[in-house]
Parts: structure tokens; sequence; C-alpha cells
């Protein structure tokens, strides 16, 4: 059984506007263990992204929360940045746009380790070659309009890991990318992840995508968890309907055609 | 670099047709004035007969048609001459080149307090949105972008330069001190501080607000949050990925203001004597000087277009996104 | 006027709308409390404020009643800005429409006109307008018109730009409507909201712009106006402060009356389109 990194017990999350109640999580009971691949599956409104935000310190003033969250595996509370990194949905708009995307990255270097510009720039070069990024010395002074999507997605993989952080959350990083791009992304996430033997919160709405490389997943459905367990197991032996409901309505090449009929 | 220049040309080519629309159009709207300088000068020596009328008039080219006398100032405008003044004597070059600089110092202070100061204090409030500092200086701004300049340079003369002496009442330097170099600068510098003050404090308030308000959108980017999430120290937040951001619409203002402030120079130049270039206006107007008003407008477009232009390739350097397509092809 | 009260609702809108609302008032009992003609003489000149209760606030140089000429400067004040602003929305939105709607050669001319009329400082402009048409209160709305028109023109253009590719254009056309039915029906009430937003701003340059005319003796002298007061006051400033003093402070009252009653508008017009 390996080490638990985080351990979520009975956490809730509010979101109050004016005189509005929304229930963003409900009693949540949720271990991450350490190393390990884990995808968070759920549609819109789950709160799977509430779960991601939670988890590294970053919900809104508006928001409630109850409940703990503990770091057995870090023993104190986590740095953002450096223990835990994190990839946002939308590459066009989580990057600075006047900034260069080497000061972007080397920012995170040189706060969380300690050292001067020219090794965090020296460090980002490093990165940039990693997440394969084509030409990284002159990428070092270019700016995020420059890059296609799936390149901004790369750069800020580079800028989330570039402390070594222990835990990397992932939230919905190719939902806004092509199928060829986000093939490309995962397998890089996987990559990186393996290699640095960081632990991995990957969170999609797409059962199929993170059945590919989790190695367990978590189901949400309206603020709650309704399953989890290793991969194998949940998509073979499905405990809850929800989740025979969304293995049953993923729809792939062999799936037969959604609308009858004569066509034209 | 090489974007920015090419938005320049590009910019500077445009306003040409621009400028020839001002001047004509100028040149036409003072036609339209029932009596000319010839008259007000009659005024002022108390009549004239038929004869004196009509050679005045011929000597200062006033009894040619329209067309003809626009055909003239255009050609005229081509070798920087701007014509006579009726009113002063001079040839009008000479009278804006004389005047000019004292008004360009004045504005020139003014933009350059008002810009730093507010933009300083507008980071401040829009460091924290909603916190009291944040409401006192919104609350402060808006009562100071309602003052008017002219009433606010009064106020400011009455109680420091009547009451409290620190500074001198009217005029932009010691008349025939003598004084040279750093004295002279440093008794100019006395002159300007109510004027500049009267001046700036209204645009203070508008970059600060403006700052402010832009501080506050740029908190609600997604960039903001990522900023947050990689941990970074806040005073790092706030300046190089907030203000960084929010500044950029200050810096287009500042364009937009530069015409603002040229007008607003010529009533605080009227409240402390300043022999400037807004005074010299007022002047034109009062003397019914066509030729020297349609001088002094011309120039304000020309400063105005200048201005412009800088502040178009500071912007440009600035935002990596803009001219980008054009500079690439 | 369900959005009337959502400003109100607001500390800014009811705040300006207060203030507003008492130099309406001041506007209003103007002519019945001081029936008699505010610049004639009424009393010893020089008289201090809140000495004579016959004179609150005193008298000017000549002996005129100080608060008389407040009250009916009042009066000038808000006509001229609501006035002046009111014309350059029109003009404006006109020419804005005008060139966003027909493009091409016709809309790069019209652009360069407003270009030309936004390089020239608006006060120089104004003083260039009144010195030829002579000082008198029309001519002193349409001098301040011709340097704010500008904004609603550009913003009008920019509005109609967006608005013209939008589906609902598209539709109309496709349903066979003629291009100025279009203009009318459909894209004008869309672009209005934001071109509203601005007036409030161009009620408050208005106000002060009229006051600097006539400080520099430029407004119609028949008639007396917070800035003529500055003027005349400036002459005693410094024996009797006051006369320069209070009518600078209603011109900031109105002016921030104004803004305070946009800034709850805003707020009113945002919070509406979030909840939709």
């Amino acid at each position: 059984m390996s080490m638990q990194l985080a351990t979520l017990r009975d956490l809730s999350v509010l979101y109050r506007s004016g005189s509005t109640t929304r229930t963003a999580l409900a009693s949540v009971d949720l271990d991450i263990l350490a190393g390990e691949r884990l995808a968070i599956i759920g549609e819109s409104g789950s709160g799977k992204s509430t779960l991601a935000l939670a988890l590294a310190g970053l919900l809104p003033d508006n928001a409630e929360r109850s409940g703990q969250i503990a770091w057995p595996g870090l023993g104190r509370p986590p740095v953002p940045g450096g223990d835990i990194g994190f990839v946002f949905q939308d590459p066009g708009s989580s990057h600075n746009p006047v900034l260069s995307i080497g000061e972007q990255i080397a920012e995170v270097a040189r706060r969380h380790l300690g050292i001067g510009w020219r090794a965090a720039y020296a460090r980002a070069l490093d990165l940039l070659a990693r997440v394969r990024i084509p030409q990284p010395k002159a990428a070092l002074a270019a700016y995020a309009h420059e890059l296609s999507g799936g390149q901004r997605q790369r750069v800020a993989i580079a800028s989330a890991i570039a402390a070594g952080p222990r835990l990397l959350i992932a939230d919905e990083p190719t939902s806004a990318l092509d199928m060829v791009v986000q093939a490309e992304i995962v397998a890089l996430l996987d990559e990186l992840v393996r290699a640095d033997g960081m632990t991995l919160l990957f969170i999609t709405h797409d059962i199929a995508l993170a059945s590919g490389f989790a190695d367990r997943l978590a189901v949400f459905r309206d603020a709650r968890l309704v399953e989890a367990g290793a991969s194998a197991d949940v998509l073979a032996r499905p405990q809850n309907a929800y989740t025979r409901h969304l293995i049953g309505s993923h729809i792939d090449l062999a799936t037969p055609p959604l609308i009858v009929g004569p066509t034209r | 670099m090489r974007r920015a220049l090419v938005l320049l040309r590009r910019r500077a080519i445009s306003s040409i047709p621009v400028l020839l629309i001002v001047i004509v159009g100028t040149f036409l709207l003072l036609e339209a004035a029932p009596g000319d300088a010839v008259d007000a000068y009659l005024l002022s020596i108390g009549g004239g007969d038929a004869a004196l009328v009509a050679s005045l008039r011929a000597s200062y080219g006033l009894d040619q048609s329209t067309l003809a006398r626009l055909w003239l100032y255009l050609t005229a405008l081509a070798h920087f001459d701007l014509g006579w003044s009726v009113t002063f004597g001079r040839p009008i070059v000479d009278l804006i080149l004389e005047r000019l600089p004292n008004t360009l110092w004045l504005m020139g202070s003014a933009l350059a307090l008002s810009f730093s100061l507010g933009s300083i204090l507008g980071v401040v409030a829009g460091a924290r949105p909603g916190s009291a500092t944040d409401r006192v200086l919104s609350i402060g701004s808006l009562a100071l972008y309602a003052v008017p300049s002219f009433w606010l340079g009064l106020v400011l003369s009455v109680v420091f330069s009547v009451q409290l002496r620190w500074f001198p009442i009217a005029g932009i330097e010691s008349i025939a001190s003598g004084k040279h170099g750093l004295d002279r600068a440093l008794d100019i510098a006395r002159h300007l501080v109510l004027p500049v003050s009267a001046l700036g404090f209204i645009y203070l308030a508008l970059f600060l607000r403006m700052m402010r308000s832009g501080m506050a959108e740029a908190w609600r980017q997604d960039y903001a949050l990522a900023a947050r999430a990689k941990g970074l120290r806040r005073p790092r937040i706030v300046i190089r990925h907030i203000a960084r951001n929010a500044m950029l619409p200050l810096v287009t203002m500042l364009g937009l203001q530069a015409a603002s402030m040229l007008g607003g120079s010529v009533v605080i130049e009227s409240v402390f004597a300043i022999p400037g270039f807004g005074r010299l206006a007022q002047e034109a107007v009062a003397g019914r000087d066509a030729p020297l008003l349609i001088g002094i407008i011309v120039t304000s477009a020309v400063l105005v277009i200048i201005v412009n232009l800088l502040v178009d390739i500071t912007y440009a350097l600035l935002d990596p996104r803009v001219g980008a397509a054009e500079a690439a092809a | 006027m369900s959005l009337l009260r959502r400003i109100l609702g607001t500390p800014e809108g009811a705040a300006g709308a207060l203030i507003l609302c008492v130099l309406v008032l001041a506007a209003l009992l103007a002519p019945v409390l001081f029936p008699a003609d505010p610049l004639s003489i009424v009393g010893p000149a020089l008289v201090p404020p809140f000495t004579d209760p016959a004179l609150p606030l005193g008298t000017d140089r000549l002996g005129r009643d100080v608060l008389a000429e407040l009250m009916h400067g009042a009066g000038t004040s808000l006509a001229v800005g609501i006035a002046a602003a009111a014309m350059a929305m029109i003009a404006g939105s006109l020419v804005g429409t005008l060139a966003g709607l027909a493009g091409g050669l016709v809309d790069e001319a019209l652009m360069r006109v407003v270009d030309a009329f936004q390089i020239v400082p608006s006060f120089l402009l104004a003083l260039a307008f009144v010195s030829v048409t002579g000082a008198s209160l029309p001519v002193v709305i349409t001098a301040i018109a011709l340097g704010a028109w500008t904004g609603p023109a550009r913003l009008a253009r920019a509005e109609v730009l967006s608005i013209r590719e939008r589906d609902y254009v598209a539709a109309a056309r496709v349903l066979g409507m003629r291009p100025l039915e279009i203009a009318f029906r459909e894209v004008l009430p869309n672009a209005l909201p934001p071109v509203m937003a601005l007036s409030s701003v161009i009620v408050a340059i208005s106000v002060l712009t009229e006051a600097a005319l006539s400080f520099l003796g430029l407004g119609d002298p028949n008639i007396v106006t917070w800035g003529s007061m500055i003027a005349e006051g400036r002459n005693v400033l410094r024996s009797a402060p006051f006369l320069s003093i209070l009518p600078g402070l209603a011109l900031m009252l109105t002016v921030l009356g104004v803004y305070l009653f946009s800034e709850g508008l805003a707020d009113a017009l945002a919070r509406r389109r979030s909840r939709a």
C-alpha cells in the first residue's frame, strides 16, 4: 500500500453570492496516494474543478470550505508552485500576454528554488526542451500569442513543474485542444510524472481519455464522489449506476451512429 | 523595435490627410467670421478712413477671395511660414516659437506628475480592490476629478501664494531678475509648482481611476489565478503581472489627454498670467486675429499628432501583441 | 423604471441622484425665489455671507445677490451641460452609425474627419468657434458639442460594426428587411447603451467647459453663470475669496453628482447583465 500524499475527509465547499448558496462539493472522502496517477472524472458542475482549486488553495473569496485536507506525505501545509504545480484548462488565457514565456517559467524556479535569474532562465531552457518545444532558445524570448494552443499548454506544464513539485494538478488540460494534440499532451504528462516521481491529479470529463493512462479513477457527480478505485476495476466492474452510464455513453469509431435514417 | 517603426511610419502617413482637413477646416471656419483682424485693429485705434482700410487689407492680403487666400496659406505653410499677426505686428512663427516652450514645460510637467503619481496611487488602490485604502482613494479621486482646473488654480494661489506666501502668485519667472542657469531653472520651477498642480491634479485623478479599474479587471483574468497558483510573492504578482497589464490603457489615455491638456493650459495660463501658447490663443481671440488663431490651431494639431506617435511607439514596445502581424508581413 | 430603482439602490447612484435633484430644484426655484434679474444690484457691495439674513450668501463687487446668482447659474449650467451632451450624442451617433453601415470610402472619409476634430484640442476649437460667431448661449452649446461629438461617433461606429456581423442582423436580411429598416430597428437600439454610458461623462465635461469659457469672458454676457461669477470674484480674490470659492464648489458638486449618478448607472447595468 503506497503512502498517502494527501487525504480529504468530509470536504465540502459552498459558494455564496448574494442570497444564493451553491454546493460545489459535499462530504468528499478521498485519498491521493504518492506517485499515483489519479483521474477525477465528472461532467460540468460535478465539482471536479472545485476539488482541484481547494487542494491548491486557490478557492475564491466567496467560497466556504469545511472538512479537512491533510498532507501526511508532506508533513506540512503545501506551498503553491513549490509543492503543487497547476495546469489550467485554457492555454489561451492562463499566460500573461505581456511577459515572455521564459520569464514566466523562470520566475517559478527563482521563487521556490532559491536561485538567481540566470540559473532560473537556464532551468527554463531545460524545461522547454523537456516539454519538446521546438527551438527552445528562441522560445524563451517568445510571447504566448506567438505559440499554438498545444505549445502553450506545454509551456504551462513546464511552468508547473519548474520547482519540482510533489503534486501536479492538471485541470482539463486538453479540453480546449484538438484530438491529436490532446494525445501528445497526455503522453507528455505521463512521461514527466513517471520520470520525476510526481503524483498526478488529472481532471477530465472524458473517461476514455483517463482510462488510457490513469492508475485510479474517481467519479464525481453533483458535488459528490460516487465511485473510486483502480482504473481496470472501475471500468470492468462499475459499482455505481452513474459510472455505468458514463462508460456506456462513451462514443468512439466503433459506436453505432446516433442518427438513424435515410441520409443524402 | 522593428515592429514599432513599421507602425510609426504607417501612422505618420495617415496623419497627413487629417492635418490637411484641420488646416482647411479651420481656415474656412474663421472665414465665416464677420469682420477680421483689420476691423479689430481699427476698433483699437479708433477708426480710420476708407483708404487706410483698403491699404491695410491689401497689405495683409485680406482683400482676395477665400480660395486664393487658402492656396496662398497652404503654400506658405509648406515653407513653415504661418503668416503675420496683426495684433502683435510680428511673424506668427516667431510668436509661437517664443511662447510654446513655456507651455511645453507646464504641460510636460503636469503630464509627468499626473501619470506617475496617478499610476502609483492607482496600483496601491488596485493591489487590494475593495479595501479601505481603495475606497478612500476612489472617493478622493472622484472628488478631484470633478474640480474645475481654473478654480483649483485660484484656490491654490489664494492658499499658497496669498496666505502662506510659499510660491509666487503669477508669471513664469521673476521679471528682470537677471538669473542664469540653475538659479533661473529653480526660479521657473518655483513659479510652475502651482500651475502644474492645478493642471495636473485633475488628470492624476483620471489616471488613478483608470489604473485602479484596470487592475481590478486584470485580477479577474486567468493569468492572475495562474500567478497565484505559482506561489509567487505578492509584490511580484501585483507589479509584474497585474499592473504591467493594467497600465496599457493608461499609455493610450496619455495620448488622448495631451490634446485635452493643451486646451486646459489656456485657462491655467490665464489664471497664473503665464506668457504661454494657451494665453496666446486667448489673445488671438480677443484681437480677432484669424491668422494667428489658425496658426495656433495648426500647431496644436501637429503637437498632438507628434505626442500620439510617441505614445503609439511606446505602446507597441510595451504590448508585444501590437503590430506583430504587420511586422511579420 | 426598475433600472432607476436599481440605480438608487447603489450608494453612488443614490448620492448622485440626490445632488442632481437639489440642483434641479435650485434651478426651478430660482425664478420663484428671485424673480428679478440676478444681475441687478440689490444691496451694498461685498457684503460677507451669513451676515445679513436678507442676503444669505452676501453680495459681490457690484452689490448683486450671490445666492440669486448661484441659483440662476444652476439652471444655466445644467441646461448647457445637457443640451451640449445631447447635441454631441445625436450628431456623433448619426455619423458613427452612418460610417459603420456604409463602410468603404464613406467610412474612411468620415473617420478622417473624426480624427481631425479629435486632434484639435476641443477647448481651442470652442474658442475659435465662439470668436467667429460671437458669444451667446446657443453658440456656447454648439462650441462644446463640436469638441465632444467624436467620442459618441467612434463608439457608435464600433458598436454598429460588431452588431452588423451578428446573427440577428443576418436573420433580418434573410427576412428581406431593407438596409435602412435594419439600421433603425435592429442595429441602432442595440448600439445605444454604451453610448448612453458615455453621455454622463460628456455632460460633466460640458458643464466644466462652459464654466471655463465664461471664466475667460467668452460666455453669454447677458446671463449669469458660475464661470463668470468666478471671473468676477477674481478681482477681489484677496479681500473676498468667498465670491470665487462658492461658485466653484457649486460646479464641483454638480460634476460630482453627475459622475456619482453615472457610476450608479454603470453598476446597475452591469448587475442586470450578469443576472441575465
